[in-house]
């Protein structure tokens, strides 16, 4: 990648006025690119000043301590912070050099184009094929029934699950194993076809098989798509990620190459809570 | 054992019996509201099941073809079908020549005979010039006697039948001529003065289209306003919170106010015609929808946020979102909300006094626009009348406002059961 801006603290307080992301955010081919970023719940402002690129088919771990303001970046990223009452989005965010947040952007096509698997495990109340088929039939992706269930299986097979439910694809969806259910979530998501998914600590309400199951799912895709993952592991973060970003009370700390983050953190917050001494 | 178990032990039987007594507490008044409700219910059906019989006299009428021919409707109103009646039931009691006795015998049966006898008449022309044997109302007192309520073995003069009336029924009993039928007069009939001709029909007629009326308008407007309410309008704004806070107090507002408003919009304002369903329909709209606005918003409030991001993080819009998993999930608290509204408007008086549904209406509703009563107001209407006869009709009059609302529940209960998803 290109110039590294390298700066150590000599304070560690991100409180401190001026200050600057350790790493290099920027890349040379970004697919989102973040400037100045700000977010505000009502008086209180979460994220300040976030600069970040996110690259084409690249997993990016975003971590760090709880409440630091990492989900309400992810969020930004699909203006699901939208939907938050007194929630407010400052600065420049852009997909593929769109403005994401111009007057003339929608977010429904936004949200077909960066799509977005949650916490838990959020499947509709509905059959297996429903629950898949919905995105495709609310997009008009599918022209008939045979093209929407090829949508359907193609998403289930990249998603991993194909072989698991195919004999059951009426059976509802929440008769499902937590980890099945997460996967069919991702499944709903790709089966728009988006050029994102933001993921937002997929695994953290799902057993270690299952959370095997999704990190090899996630390494398959991201020779299709650019996935943006929050996590609470490190190791997680360890094992999928070629990026990571380190965030702390609402600033990014330091952004680089999974392996350097974790092999040699540059900035004290980031060697203190990669190394447990908090968080 | 160490101290804080020491501790924790002597207080476990003291928190234990808490617990039972507490149990018991629950248990006595549940038991206490079922044997309340028993009794209501027991006391009501015990009052009002004899109204659902009706004594009917058989008499031998000679179908005069002078008096009855041609048999037209135009015709047969104004021949002397009374007389006819009073001629077979003197000859049932040749006896009788007294002319106060005379009187009390034609009063034996009620004055709806002739009516039976034009509508017999009317069925039957071919049967003109025979004497046919014909099933009547009774009178009232005849009916009284039948069920029980007049005890023969009192003094003459405290009971409302003479030694001779009672002489006369015992001799039809002998004869088989004076039996309890199953009383469809009830069910058909408008209101009448007589009590042995007074029927529900108006009032079922008037409350169900009453119902039709307010189901149709309260629930789709309701819904529509707790959907905007709950999923689009703005939070934290002056109007939204002003609309909130009014929607609340109206739900509070006592009913006859709801009845003056709908006198003075729909009657006095829209001219609509007074003591019609349509008006009565419009007025418990208007004090059923706070119940319904409220209880869809729980409804809308109770499912689960991360549906919805499920919805819009896949690009579904907002409407679609509603509209595609919201509402399906909502719906059975939703129809739950309009029930108990709709419960609720059943049983409702008041406003329907202000606005004419009070009335003393003989005739059934055909449409909307036709003058009719409701359940709850005949209820009202026969409780004042002191006739034994009318004292039934209040109690089955109840039995029947309570299988209404009985259905309308059991309605209510297998669409939300179809609705309800178990996954």
């Amino acid at each position: 990648m290109s110039t590294v801006i390298t700066e150590r603290h000599t304070t560690p307080d991100p409180e401190s006025d001026g200050h600057r992301t350790v790493g290099d955010y920027t890349l040379a081919e970004p697919r989102i690119t973040c400037r100045h970023v700000n977010v505000f719940y009502g008086d209180k402002q979460a994220l300040f000043d976030i600069n970040l690129d996110i690259g084409q088919r690249e997993v990016i771990a975003l971590i760090g301590p709880s409440g630091c303001g990492k989900s309400t970046f992810l969020r930004c990223l699909n203006r699901m912070n939208d939907i938050i009452e007194g929630c407010r989005v400052e600065g420049d965010i852009r997909l593929d050099d769109q403005d994401i947040y111009a007057k003339e952007m929608d977010p429904v096509l936004l949200r077909a184009r960066v799509g977005m698997v949650f916490q838990k495990p959020n499947p509709f109340p509905k059959s297996i094929y429903d629950n898949v088929a919905y995105g495709p039939r609310i997009h008009g992706l599918a022209g008939n029934r045979t093209e929407l269930d090829e949508i359907v299986e193609t998403s289930l097979k990249r998603a991993g699950l194909w072989k698991e439910v195919k004999d059951r694809l009426d059976h509802p969806a929440t008769g499902l194993s937590g980890g099945q259910q997460q996967r069919l979530c991702i499944a709903r998501t790709i089966a728009v076809n988006p050029e994102v998914v933001l993921m937002d600590e997929p695994c953290s309400a799902l057993d270690p098989i299952a959370t095997a199951t999704i990190e090899q799912l996630i390494d398959e895709l991201r020779s299709r798509y650019t996935i943006v993952i929050v996590t609470h592991s490190m190791q997680q973060a360890a094992r999928v990620s070629q990026r990571t970003a380190y965030f702390h009370m609402g600033r990014l700390i330091e952004v680089g190459k999974t392996t350097e983050i974790f092999t040699n953190p540059r900035h004290p917050l980031t060697e203190d809570y990669i190394t447990g001494r908090f968080g | 054992m160490n101290k804080t178990l020491e501790t924790v032990c002597s207080g476990l039987a003291r928190r234990r019996r808490r617990e039972i007594r507490f149990r018991w507490y629950g248990r006595i008044a549940i038991f206490v509201s079922l044997a309340f409700l028993a009794l209501l219910i027991t006391s009501i059906v015990a009052r009002g099941y004899k109204a659902f019989w009706q004594t009917e006299i058989a008499i031998d009428v000679f179908l005069d073809p002078e008096e009855l021919t041609p048999p037209t409707p135009e015709h047969l109103a104004r021949a002397d079908l009374a007389g006819l009646i009073k001629r077979s039931l003197r000859q049932m009691f040749p006896e009788v020549h007294d002319r106060r006795r005379k009187r009390a015998l034609y009063r034996l049966v009620s004055s709806a005979a002739p009516y039976q006898l034009r509508d017999y008449v009317l069925a039957h022309p071919d049967r003109i010039g025979q004497t046919v044997r014909l099933w009547v109302l009774a009178g009232a007192d005849v009916d009284l006697y039948k069920k029980g309520y007049i005890d023969p073995e009192m003094p003459a003069s405290e009971r409302r039948l003479k030694d001779y009336q009672i002489a006369w029924l015992r001799k039809l009993e002998s004869e088989g001529r004076l039996v309890l039928r199953f009383n469809r007069w009830f069910l058909l009939n408008g209101d009448s003065r007589e009590p042995e001709q007074a029927g529900i029909q108006v009032a079922f007629r008037g409350s169900l289209y009453m119902m039709l009326v307010t189901f149709a308008l309260s629930f789709p407007l309701g819904i529509a306003a707790a959907i905007y309410l709950e999923e689009f309008a703005p939070r934290n704004n002056v109007w939204v919170d002003l609309i909130e806070i009014n929607i609340n107090n109206l739900a509070a507002v006592p009913s006859i106010v709801f009845g003056l408003l709908g006198l003075a919009v729909f009657i006095g304002w829209f001219g609509l015609p007074r003591s019609t369903p349509l008006v009565g329909g419009l007025t418990l709209t208007l004090m059923t929808l706070p119940t319904v606005i409220i209880a869809s918003r729980a409804a809308l409030k109770a499912v689960p946020p991360s549906i919805r991001y499920a919805a819009l993080g896949i690009g579904a819009s907002r409407v679609q979102t509603v509209f595609h998993h919201v509402l399906p999930l909502a719906m059975p608290g939703m129809l739950t909300g309009a029930i108990i509204g709709m419960a609720r408007a059943l049983g409702e008086t008041a406003p329907l006094l202000m606005i004419g549904m009070v009335a003393f209406i003989v005739d059934p509703p055909q449409s909307l626009l036709d003058p009719a009563t409701a359940l709850p107001v005949q209820i009202y209407l026969w409780a004042d009348s002191p006739e034994r006869g009318f004292v039934e009709r209040t109690s089955a009059a109840i039995i029947v406002l309570l299988l209404f609302l009985g259905i309308m529940n059991l309605a209510a209960i297998l669409l939300r059961k179809r609705l309800e998803r178990r996954w």
